[in-house]
């Protein structure tokens, strides 16, 4: 696969970037994380490896996925707005690109038994999805809260094979699947960790970047074809841990574009109920890397609110912290009602239901000062189907 | 001086500070020092344990609601009477949020010469904690597993000199139900002769006199946490301390 060559997506032998990152584990992960690391090293540049990803991305997922020119959005801005259409992968989110690369690793690994662990459990689906396909065991953590508001994609999963285990530890949300998922991985370690975003110990953060790379790669393509420039301006994604903002960044960070992280700030940025990591939250150790968190002032992990069950994590991935700390990507904060907003818009105007995650990011046009020359591009990380009940409740 | 090397077979004794009330723990190290055993690890909770159990979990999680954080822990045993060693065993996150040089300042000042931070690698400490820690006389324990490799065992034998190797006593978070059988057995023997003069201690999982006894058969003691919080949970752990301090 074609490599990194910016420090923002290629951590040191530590594996941190900057001073974000690292692998702060028990030493009883110690061997698993050596062991992935390895395998990962050994095939990210190998040829067959890449091909059967590769392969499997356009004629299994569905890629590349459009990038669309927004007339109405375009015209409401005053500049060029294109949409990432992330949303037309197989399974509705860009959670399938990184889950179908890291199995075909599991599988080379002689992995038998997949553990994940899910929010709104899109990562879920596209998980339980791609384990059916290659035909290994799937164990999903999903808190006891989100298993009750993400029902439909619970059901799914189950109908892929899945097995789905509630987290009934801590605040039964993401934050805490993932830590039964890691619990999981110590007491079982022949399983295989599939971690959901650009978060965990290194060397996942590096991995699930990698592995959305294809995002930004295929927008670099898609734009010079339609519009003979080679890059765009602006850039405009959701983090939640920051998958799909790492993929839609990538292949942008050391060209003159301007970064944009968008941040759910639930009910209002300093009302405590708010899940932009990257603004209230401050330097700790959360799930093996050390990050940017929304903590007290005893440093116990808080509870973060938005109305997305995607972004509702009270970390970001440490290359993001990075980036922002370096001042290289900036982040907007939007909230549950903006989001409500931009959805709708997008629905009423293009025909397009975008995830309540994705509609973080277009809400963020409404902020950001464009001008005509300007080339956005809003990362549409996945579809709404999911989210229909929150957008008919608002009615 | 390592407070952790004595010429005898020893035993450990894990509570949670904050639990089961906010100041119990000066009642505790006087009670565990009246039933003879050697040193304290005093766990300081965080609300995502990633190595434990179900039950240090939830004594965790009521420490927390206790009140219990670093500032208030130190107060504390700013007034323990109990000269039992102890040492702090807590995920790193509470330590960075209150300070790492103020955190070893007080550890330095209430002779608290090692610490447990199991999510903190050797590597990292070596490359960014380990001047600062060692200029103030706290030398962390590591953990290692029957799987870890001779190489590290002797690099953490060597970085834990002045204080222990904790050896988990099997690939599991903490509490697990397990026997020590004899193969288990044969494999702490050889790393505790890989560790040399370091002392080195079992723990994870260690429930009954039995269990405590065969691990001192082959290593420099034993470690108890979920199983003595357990019986601290019912009020049953004097009679629990009866019977494996016997
Ligand atoms: C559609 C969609 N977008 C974004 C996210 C947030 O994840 P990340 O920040 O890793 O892209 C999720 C997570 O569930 C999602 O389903």
């Amino acid at each position: 696969m074609q490599l990194s060559n910016s420090k923002y997506t290629q951590p040191d032998d530590l594996g941190f970037f900057g001073e974000f990152g690292g692998a702060f584990v028990p030493e009883l992960l110690r061997p698993n994380l050596t062991e992935l690391e390895d395998s990962f090293n050994k095939f990210k540049n190998d040829p067959t490896f890449v091909k059967e990803y590769l392969e499997l991305l356009n004629h299994y997922v569905g890629r590349p996925t459009p990038l669309y020119f927004s007339k109405k959005l375009s015209h409401k801005h005053e500049c060029s707005v294109y949409l990432k259409r992330e949303d037309l992968n197989h399974t509705g989110a860009h959670k399938i690109n990184n889950a179908i690369g890291q199995l075909l690793i599991a599988k080379r690994m002689g992995k038998t038994q997949i553990v994940a662990e899910t929010g709104a459990g899109q990562h879920g689906v596209a998980t339980a999805t791609a384990c059916a396909l290659m035909n290994i065991e799937c164990i999903v953590f999903m808190g006891e809260k989100d298993i009750e508001r993400q029902a439909p994609n619970v059901k799914r999963m189950e109908f892929l094979g899945a097995k789905i285990i509630p987290a009934t530890s801590g605040s039964k949300t993401l934050k805490d699947a993932t830590n039964e998922a890691i619990r999981y991985w110590i007491n079982n370690p022949s399983s295989y960790y599939l971690i959901g975003s650009v978060v965990g110990p290194h060397p996942y953060p590096e991995m699930v970047a990698l592995f959305q790379s294809v995002i930004s790669k295929e927008i670099k393509t898609q734009l010079n074809k339609q519009t003979g420039k080679s890059i765009p301006t602006k850039v405009v994604a959701c983090v939640g841990g920051g998958s799909n903002a790492a993929g839609a960044f990538f292949e942008f960070y050391e060209e003159n574009v301007e970064l944009i992280a968008v941040e759910a700030s639930g009910h209002g940025l300093h009302s405590g109920k708010s899940a932009a990591t990257s603004i209230l939250g401050t330097p700790g150790v959360l799930h093996g890397s050390m990050t940017i968190l929304m903590q007290d002032k005893h440093g116990q992990v808080t509870e973060p609110h938005s109305i997305s069950a995607g972004l509702d994590y009270p970390g970001i991935g440490p290359l993001h912290a990075f980036s922002i700390d370096e001042g290289r990507t900036k982040s907007i904060p939007i909230t549950d009602q903006e989001a409500l907003i931009a959805a709708k818009e997008l629905s009423r105007t293009e025909g397009i239901i975008p995830a309540l995650e994705s509609a973080h990011a277009l809400a963020a046009l409404e902020k950001i000062n464009s001008s005509k020359d300007d080339i956005i591009i809003v990362n549409l990380s996945g579809r709404g189907d999911k989210d229909m009940e929150t957008y008919l409740n608002d009615e | 001086m390592n407070l952790f090397n004595k010429n005898k077979k020893q035993l450990s004794i894990f509570i949670t500070a904050g639990y089961p009330m906010i100041n119990s723990i000066n009642e505790q190290l006087n009670l565990l020092e009246e039933h003879g055993v050697d040193f304290v690890e005093v766990g300081i909770p965080f609300s995502d344990p990633l190595a434990d159990g179900p039950v240090i979990q939830e004594s965790s999680s009521v420490a927390i609601n206790n009140g219990m954080n670093l500032s208030i822990l130190f107060e504390q045993l700013k007034d323990r009477n109990s000269t039992l060693p102890i040492l702090l065993m807590g995920y790193l996150n509470p330590v960075l949020n209150f300070g790492i040089t103020k955190f070893l300042k007080n550890c330095n000042a209430l002779n608290i010469t090692s610490v447990i931070l199991p999510d903190l690698s050797l590597e990292i400490y070596e490359r960014l904690y380990r001047k600062q820690f060692e200029a103030y006389g706290v030398y962390p324990s590591f953990l290692i597993t029957p799987s870890t490799d001779e190489t590290r065992v002797k690099r953490t034998a060597d970085i834990c000199k002045n204080s222990f190797v904790y050896l988990v006593s099997n690939n599991a978070t903490t509490g697990g139900q397990k026997n020590i059988g004899e193969k288990q057995l044969l494999s702490y023997r050889q790393i505790k002769t890989i560790c040399g003069k370091t002392p080195v201690f079992v723990g994870f999982g260690i429930q009954s006199k039995s269990d405590v006894e065969a691990v001192q058969s082959v290593v420099d003691g034993a470690i108890i946490g979920s199983s003595y919080l357990k019986k601290l949970a019912r009020n049953e752990h004097e009679k629990y301390l009866s019977s494996i301090c016997s």
